[in-house]
């Protein structure tokens, strides 16, 4: 059993904290982890993914092969379709639906929300508005991790949701307590929404 | 099942790790993406701060390698990391240390960028290695990073001469488990004397040296031949394969990527060079077609087809048959051997590049703001750039630089310009940058009385690759006078909107003086200065 996810989104909105926490459980569950990250040039606002691969069996390439990624979680949706040849005809776009508009020429926010909603397994939902309405705002990528969580297939929501404890758990009980909020409210969100096609 | 010996490390962090497991006194180096967390992770070590391990940042990578000699010379083992193109700036210092040879060992990193995540090339440092007659060590997996340190510090030990360990930004910026060690018992000391008439190039020793050093080459090849990092296999069979496959280094991955069931070819994995010649003409012989994948520019291809009779046919980056440019990846292997490739979604029709920028409230932003609003009354001016975060000036909506080539060039070609008759000259020049390869262009500027304007955009950091220390923090003035530029002429701004009308009046009377003018906009970086608040309030919790 294999997960292989791309992250992305746009320098600084905190994609390495999702592989950190999703890495975190695939090692406490004892399972073979590469993750390719961005650092450097490309981190000053410009657009930024991670490679990130689970599996029950070794893994060869740190790279993800085009049409092979089972998801491509990101906090952005014109970076969510940047990566699109790389996902599978299976696959599933878990993604931030608010435009993070910091360049002259950002298409038009209408026809790329309905270009991604076109495709056949997307999950598009306003992570910075959720985040924003329940007292959370840095919170809003722990949202979209809880949306993801029900599709990562190697292991559940709750060894996810343990992980998102641990990784916080240095920054203190309250801390940690709003981070499995945001993570339930992402899960939730998803489970209504779309539990029929799960 | 947790394991508390498992390590969920980036490769970076895997070489560091294992350098420190390996009884290193120091590591020395400058930053540069893709090697920086290499000694990041050490300064953080709580065994390198137990150990009291040289971990501060060196000036540039010269001062980097020179150091890590001196370590050599007392016994004692030194790593020394940069980015490929830090190679350059130590070359001098590299090869000759093949020369001397090594008392300690010593391990050189070179984390070249394929695709040029960071960078302004795709130069290959195993050319280096080659050419100063040293091995190279090349992991394919974090796991082989952590475990070579150990044997690049013995295997340099033994044979006396400096290893290069070649790694690429796919290896180090990726994250995978890895098993460690216990640690080892204390900082490593040969116990041996260095003997001077070894370490003296003049002509008559450094001809005995070399000698010594071609003597060595044979050895170097049969540990090649014996590595454990070079593996092979030959399926059976009698008739001759369709493909053999020399897979170097991360290279390697990608062609087991391919066939996850096994390679169905006889297959040579290099990540231990000189090349093991013998087992290479053995795969050649077993099969129609040789295919060299490796990272980077053809270095393994272009020996092999001076290496085999002409009859062999080598297949591989140079021969067009992988892609010439650009970092290696599974498609790319896929493609070139012709595999069936998945289906893929088409590229979204709603998507544009998205460049990084400077930051909100970057104080090179003012410079560059002010920069222009001067230099619009010039139209002959050239503004010549220097490598950092203020590299992204020539980008818009500055659009402000002419050039950018190599750390220090923007002075020394503001001058050469100048020296043409371009006026006016102005460079632009990071703090960090000026002390790692500025200031001996400066004064060139000074003794020939250049008619130039440098500014040193002085951001208290090196910013670019994440906020190190910079080695000319609060001596800039006194550096600049001390090269003999004229007291009057170094002036010193704070970069901020506010402060615009002053900036531009000093600007425009720094370019109208004839002679070398130094201006020093100073205002720390936002990076770093939120780093440091965000911690401040933290303490106050």
């Amino acid at each position: 059993m294999k997960t292989d996810i791309i992250l992305s989104g746009v320098g600084g909105q905190g994609i390495l904290s999702i592989a950190t926490i999703i890495g975190e459980a695939a090692t406490r569950m004892g399972l073979n982890l590469k993750q390719a990250e961005v650092h450097g040039m490309s981190q000053r606002g410009g657009d930024v993914q991670s490679n990130l691969r689970l599996s029950d069996a070794p893994i060869a390439s740190d790279l993800i092969a085009l049409g092979t990624a089972d998801l491509i979680l990101s906090l952005e949706p014109m970076e969510a379709l940047r990566y699109l040849p790389y996902l599978s005809r299976e696959g599933w776009i878990i993604t931030s639906s608010a435009p993070f508009v910091n360049i002259p020429n950002y298409p038009d926010a209408e026809g790329l929300m309905a270009e991604l909603n076109a495709l056949p397994h997307v999950v598009a939902l306003d992570v910075e508005k959720l985040a924003k309405e329940h007292g959370m705002p840095k919170s809003a990528n722990v949202i979209l991790l809880g949306a993801a969580a029900a599709f990562l297939k190697v292991f559940d929501a709750a060894t996810l949701r343990e992980s998102v404890e641990r990784i916080f758990a240095a920054k203190g009980a309250a801390v940690v307590e709003m981070n499995q909020r945001a993570f339930d409210l992402g899960y939730q969100y998803v489970q209504q929404l779309h539990a029929d096609r799960l | 099942m947790e394991n508390k010996n498992i390590h969920l490390l980036l490769g970076d962090q895997a070489i560091a790790l294992g350098a420190l497991h390996a009884g290193i006194a120091g590591v020395y180096a400058y930053p540069g993406t893709p090697s920086t967390e290499i000694t990041e992770f050490i300064q953080a070590s709580p065994l390198a701060r137990e150990r009291r391990l040289h971990t501060t940042w060196c000036t540039n990578e010269k001062t980097a390698m020179e150091a890590a000699l001196g370590v050599s010379y007392v016994g004692k083992r030194a790593l020394v990391c940069m980015k490929h193109v830090g190679m350059n700036v130590c070359a001098d210092a590299f090869v000759n240390a093949a020369m001397t040879g090594v008392n300690g060992g010593i391990v050189v990193v070179a984390a070249d960028d394929p695709s040029m995540h960071s960078s302004q090339n795709e130069q290959d440092s195993r050319f280096y290695a080659k050419f100063a007659m040293v091995p190279i060590l090349e992991p394919s997996s974090q796991q082989e990073a952590y475990d070579m340190m150990e044997f690049a510090y013995s295997l340099s030990e033994e044979v006396g001469l400096p290893v290069l360990l070649r790694i690429t930004t796919r290896m180090a910026h990726s994250r995978a488990n890895v098993a460690v060690k216990a640690v080892g018992a204390e900082v490593a000391c040969t116990g041996k004397a260095s003997v001077p008439t070894d370490w003296v190039l003049l002509p008559g020793n450094a001809r005995r040296r070399y000698l010594k050093v071609i003597e060595t080459q044979p050895v170097l090849m049969e540990r090649s031949e014996q590595s454990p990092y070079n593996r092979s296999s030959f399926p059976a069979g009698e008739r001759k394969a369709e493909k053999g496959i020399v897979a170097c280094g991360i290279g390697y991955n990608y062609v087991m990527e391919n066939y996850p069931d096994g390679c169905p070819f006889p297959l040579v994995k290099v990540s231990h060079y000189p090349l093991p010649v013998d087992t290479l003409v053995r795969l050649a012989d077993a099969c129609r077609e040789l295919w060299v994948v490796e990272d980077g520019q053809p270095f393994v291809e272009e020996q092999l087809k001076g290496t085999l009779p002409s009859a062999y046919t080598v297949k591989g980056r140079l021969s067009g048959d992988l892609t010439r440019t650009g970092e290696l990846t599974p498609d790319a292997v896929r493609k070139a051997f012709g595999l069936p490739c998945e289906e893929v979604f088409a590229p979204a029709a709603n998507l544009v590049p998205r460049p990084p920028a400077l930051c909100n409230g970057c104080g090179h932003r003012d410079v560059y703001d002010a920069l222009n609003r001067v230099i619009a009354d010039y139209p002959d001016a050239k503004v010549f750039g220097d490598i950092g975060c203020y590299t992204l000036g020539a980008l818009p909506p500055f659009r402000a630089l002419n050039s950018c080539v190599d750390m220090g060039a923007s002075i020394t070609m503001a001058k050469g310009a100048a020296d043409a008759g371009c006026f006016p000259a102005v460079a632009v020049i990071g703090d960090s940058t000026f002390t790692h390869s500025g200031m001996t262009g400066l004064l060139d500027a000074v003794n020939d009385r250049a008619n130039i304007t440098v500014i040193i955009s002085d951001n208290l950091t090196t910013a670019m690759t994440g906020g190190q220390d910079s080695a000319g923090t609060n001596k800039f003035e006194a550096i600049c006078l001390g090269l003999g530029v004229a007291p009057e002429h170094v002036r010193v701004v704070v970069p901020l909107p506010k402060n615009m009308e002053e900036i531009t009046r000093i600007l425009r009377e720094e370019i109208e003086y004839n002679g070398v003018s130094v201006i020093i906009p100073r205002r720390e970086c936002m990076q770093t200065l939120n780093r440091k608040l965000k911690q401040k309030r933290a303490e106050k919790k």
